[in-house]
């Protein structure tokens, strides 16, 4: 074992080797591969490396070069990982980040050191509004904008008497409170389930009780699998309709197939949106992974479209000033039509109602209903002080 | 000199003297990510070895030592929230307030042995890491930045180096007192009621005081390395008390050899070099292998319990002076 | 609250109970006569719902998947014995941790590369599904009914086991002084290696009937885990008269505590404050029960071993 620790430190010493080309593009790619939650992490990469595929691997036509990094879903990890691409690989973009907990933990140290920041995916309200840094950049949405549209949307149809319920943790507070923010009906009762809870068998039996009209919930990931099935189990799914944000989406829809139909959410992407951008995006995801992308894979995709359009329009990444400038200017080739960006650097969309429905094929997919807030931006951005 | 003559003790100084010159080298060939990286590795480092204070020498397995962490982190965290950047308030706060944490669980814990003990200190820990995620004014799940503490004007924690050393002084710190400690008569007895409780107890030791006192000591020195924790991240979540870093933390005092204290350190160099690094190295023999690192990990702790009995440190020959 | 929803809940606690029993059953016999403490029982759940799920697509019948997928769970389980947990029982029980979690990192991979990252999908059979009306006006899912029919059927043939059989017998001589009985000519090395699969076969099977409600997904078995060592811890490890009572006990206590504690919150405090404190306890709530019986009884409820 001796033998091995001075094999690491050579080891060490021979990894540490300066790199020195400024004209060449270096992006670190930060998701969860590894472990139990890797599923969300594989869709963002097959996205991003279509993206990659589609720019024929040179973002902006410069030579690029990719770091991709396992952050096991770690706060502490991720800021690791950050660190070394900073400091070690001397990255100029830092992209992806699945979750908003670990978007905190990076933020800081990111933006502090010059390189820019690009969520894919985690938006947190404290980073739109007065921490917001004008290295960082979001091509998803502000945490709250789905809820907010779900709850216009109830709010809209004269749905009255919901209840609400999402997981005991912070983005499951926010979504709640983005809901009620359009939302002004009645509220049939509102609760907050165990994080990663598997049986939710007490939880429908006080739903049920208290008679609700409709339900919303946001339980994401392998929370939504149990939920939409035992809510479709219960016998509830037929009397009392669902909608939904984050549960039942291309990730979670292979597993809960039937019990998913029909169920309604809010999204800024579909499958189906008809652009051409997407229209090819689909089809060669499709062709290339063997399996339907969900907004991750989108909007993994959509990162590197984003990164491509400014490099190409700056020409190096050496001016840090000019790309900013030309990644503001938004409207690059997106899977979603149109993105502006807001002064707060989280985009300026449309936000869609999708509904679950069966294929011809027997997949089930997500197919657009119409639009419920057309270009809309987020509630933070008068938080934050960036004007441009 | 007689620390010359014994092997072990030599390679211990000589592998602090190893840390000690981390930070010039890296600044020298231009490569301050592993200063970084090894500031986080001796801050595991100091958890892991004050677990080993009460596991390896006291046959105490905690299995919810990563709670010492969150407090500690959590009473820099919650200063900061409030303006207060001080460390010299920030460090003796999160002392005190580890200390009663400990005092107060560990006056419930010390009374079960063995396995009950294992599981009743995994419920605390849960209880603290679920009160964690509903202290939605401090970000509940998704935690919340951490301004570094100011030393007025002695140390700038915002540079790299002066944090390193920071972190390098207490670890040293943290391994002469753990030292002094377990060669005490204090340590002496804590160390035989591990192996015989009933014989200490029939002799007139009062077993549950003393355990308890080693358990606080221990859940203390965690607690700073909890505060060192969240200068180093500048953030804190209570993702940090979840059950699996504990988890972690055993395994660190295992794979670097139990009831020594050299072997943590050793062992949370190990393991979080082996996080850093394995993916990579797998990455190299096939494209994609990277992400499937557990499936080298895991085998990996097997054969080392099969295999190297000890830990790392073992492999240094023999077992610690004094030890059963 | 009305006496009909308090009805249900306590429903939906026995379903939760027995499930938790299935896995308790398992871990502490292998605790209580081998004293192996054995984090891989987790990944014998999940390894039992992936197989049943596949057998079930393969045959395309449910009860079929199950029959097929039991014994190939327990064949698993006596593999993972014979490989690595024999060498360990001489061991420490640190020992024993960090090599059942090294097994624990390893099944989840394996299946993760195995089956692919992705939850797979798993239904409940035609004949299960829809609700009965336990009593008139509360439908109750007929699937979870059958949970709790299976599970009670399988604690009762595991009483009969135990008490009634020349290996029950074996087994409570094990669990009482594992040398006297190696000593009296009891082949010790079968006894644990049935005994294993026997506790593989158990996981499995509450694996298999949980996959329909729940995600079948990598790492599926471990929050169970935590949950089912609080079990064995609570009813006394090796005892498994304990292990039914405890796995009933924190199975109502946290469907009780999750369905009501907001609402009596709510009795005290404003209704924003019950809805932060509220879900907060209910989580604790095992947790809290284990410490405090362990406060009042060291050893758990019904301890097998005494000294």
């Amino acid at each position: 074992m001796k033998k091995k620790l001075v094999g690491l430190v050579s080891a060490l010493a021979l990894l540490a080797t300066p790199s020195l080309a400024a004209d060449k593009v270096k992006v670190g790619f930060i998701v969860t591969l590894s472990g139990p939650a890797g599923i969300i992490g594989k869709h963002m990469k097959d996205g991003f490396e279509l993206g990659l595929e589609h720019v024929g691997g040179k973002i902006g036509g410069l030579e690029t070069e990719v770091i991709f990094g396992d952050d096991q879903r770690k706060p502490d990890v991720a800021k690791q990982l950050v660190d070394k691409m900073i400091k070690r690989d001397r990255v100029q973009f830092v992209t992806g980040v699945i979750w908003s907990n670990l978007m905190m933990a990076i933020h800081g140290p990111v933006t502090r050191s010059d390189t820019f920041l690009i969520s894919s995916n985690a938006g947190p309200s404290p980073i739109a509004g007065k921490r917001c840094s004008e290295n960082f950049f979001s091509v998803s949405w502000q945490n709250d904008q789905t809820p907010e549209a779900m709850g216009k949307y109830l709010q809209d149809k004269g749905i009255d008497n919901v209840y609400l319920m999402a997981p005991n943790y912070q983005a499951g507070k926010d979504m709640l409170a983005g809901v009620r923010r359009y939302y002004k009906g009645k509220v049939a009762g509102q609760v907050f389930t165990k994080l990663g809870q598997q049986d939710y068998s007490a939880e429908l039996s006080t739903l049920r009780a208290a008679g609700p009209d409709a339900v919303f919930v946001f339980l994401p990931g392998g929370m939504g699998i149990n939920f939409v099935k035992q809510y479709a189990q219960a016998g509830l799914k037929d009397s009392i309709p669902l909608y939904t944000a984050f549960t039942a989406d291309a990730v979670t829809l292979p597993a809960q197939k039937d019990a998913a139909l029909g169920v309604l959410g809010t999204q800024t992407w579909s499958p189906d949106l008809a652009n051409p951008v997407n229209k090819r995006f689909v089809a060669d995801f499709r062709a290339k992974h063997g399996y339907i992308p969900s907004f991750y894979a989108a909007q993994a995709y959509d990162t590197v479209r984003f990164l491509d359009a400014a490099v190409a329009k700056v020409g190096n990444v050496s001016d840090r000033d000019a790309l900013r400038a030309a990644m503001r200017a938004g409207d690059f080739p997106n899977t979603r039509g149109s993105i502006k960006f807001n002064n707060n650097h989280f985009p300026i969309q449309n936000f869609y109602m999708r509904e679950v429905v069966k294929q011809d094929d027997g997949s089930f997919t997500t197919k657009i209903r119409g639009i419920v807030f057309p270009a809309y931006g987020d509630s933070y951005a008068k938080d934050c002080k960036m004007s441009w | 000199m007689q620390a010359l003559r014994q092997p072990r003790l030599l390679a211990q100084l000589i592998l602090l003297l190893l840390l000690a010159a981390v930070p010039p080298v890296m600044t020298a060939i231009d490569e301050p990510f592993y200063t970084s990286l090894f500031t986080r590795i001796m801050i595991f480092a100091i958890a892991a070895a004050s677990l080993d204070l009460i596991l390896g020498y006291g046959g105490m397995v905690s299995f919810g030592h990563a709670a010492y962490i969150g407090v500690g982190a959590y009473t820099v965290g919650i200063l900061s929230f409030y303006g207060v950047d001080n460390g010299f308030i920030q460090f003796p706060l999160a002392v005190l307030l580890s200390a009663v944490f400990a005092a107060v669980i560990g006056a419930i814990c010390i009374r079960t042995s063995g396995v009950y003990f294992i599981m009743i200190t995994l419920a605390f820990a849960q209880m603290l890491y679920f009160l964690g995620i509903s202290l939605e004014e401090y970000g509940g799940d998704d935690g919340m930045p951490v301004y570094r503490s100011e030393f007025g004007g002695l140390l700038d924690l915002y540079d790299a180096n002066h944090l390193y050393y920071l972190v390098f002084a207490v670890l040293a710190a943290t391994l002469y007192f753990g030292h002094r400690l377990v060669n005490s008569r204090f340590g002496m007895v804590v160390r035989g009621m591990k192996s015989n409780s009933l014989r200490m107890r029939a002799v007139g030791y009062p077993v549950y005081w003393y355990r308890l006192t080693a358990y606080v000591i221990s859940g203390t020195m965690c607690g700073v390395a909890g505060a060192l924790f969240a200068n180093w991240s500048e953030f804190v979540s209570p993702d940090i008390m979840h059950w699996v870093r504990s988890g972690d933390l055993i395994i660190m005092v295992i794979v670097g050899g139990m009831g020594t204290l050299f072997g943590p350190v050793l062992g949370a160099t190990a393991f979080l070099l082996m996080e850093e690094y394995l993916p990579e190295i797998l990455e190299g023999t096939a494209p994609g292998a990277g992400e499937h690192w557990h499936f080298v990990f895991g085998p990996i702790l097997i054969l080392i319990v099969l295999f190297a009995k000890g830990g790392i440190f073992g492999l240094f020959g023999g077992r610690e002076r004094g030890d059963d | 609250m009305d006496g009909l929803l308090l009805l249900e809940q306590t429903f939906n606690g026995l379903q939760f109970g027995v499930m938790l029993f299935l896995m308790a059953a398992g871990l502490t016999l292998v605790f209580g006569i081998m004293d192996m403490v054995n984090l891989a029982h987790g990944s014998l759940y999940m390894v039992g719902a992936y197989i049943a799920t596949t057998f079930t697509q393969w045959t395309g019948s449910f009860v079929l998947g199950i029959l097929l997928a039991v014994p190939a769970t327990a064949l698993v389980g006596i593999a993972v014995e014979v490989v690595v947990l024999r060498t360990l029982y001489d061991r420490d029980h640190l020992d024993q941790v960090l090599a059942t979690f090294g097994l624990i990192l390893f099944f989840n991979e394996l299946v993760r590369t195995v089956w692919g990252p992705a939850a797979l999908f798993s239904d409940i059979p035609a004949f299960l599904q829809g609700q009965v009306e336990i009593i008139p006006g509360v439908p109750y899912p007929a699937y979870r009914l059958a949970i709790i029919g299976v599970g009670l059927a399988v604690a009762l043939a595991l009483y009969l086991i135990v008490s009634r059989t020349r290996m029950g017998m074996l087994i409570r001589a094990g669990a009482s002084n594992r040398e006297m009985a190696g000593a009296l000519g009891v082949n010790i090395k079968l006894l644990f290696t049935l005994v294993f699969g026997l506790g593989a076969a158990f996981a499995g099977l509450a694996g298999m009937m949980t996959g329909p409600i729940t995600t079948v997904e990598p790492g599926m078995g471990d929050p169970i885990l935590i949950l089912a060592f609080v079990v064995i811890i609570i009813g006394g490890i090796g005892s498994v008269r304990g292990a039914f009572v405890a796995a009933i006990l924190v199975g109502l206590v946290d469907t009780i505590g999750r369905a009501f504690l907001p609402q009596f919150f709510r009795l005290f405090v404003a209704d924003s404050t019950a809805d932060a404190v509220g879900p907060a306890v209910a989580s604790m709530l095992i947790y809290i029960l284990m410490a405090a019986v362990l406060f009042f009884r060291p050893q758990g409820l019904f301890p097998a071993r005494t000294g």
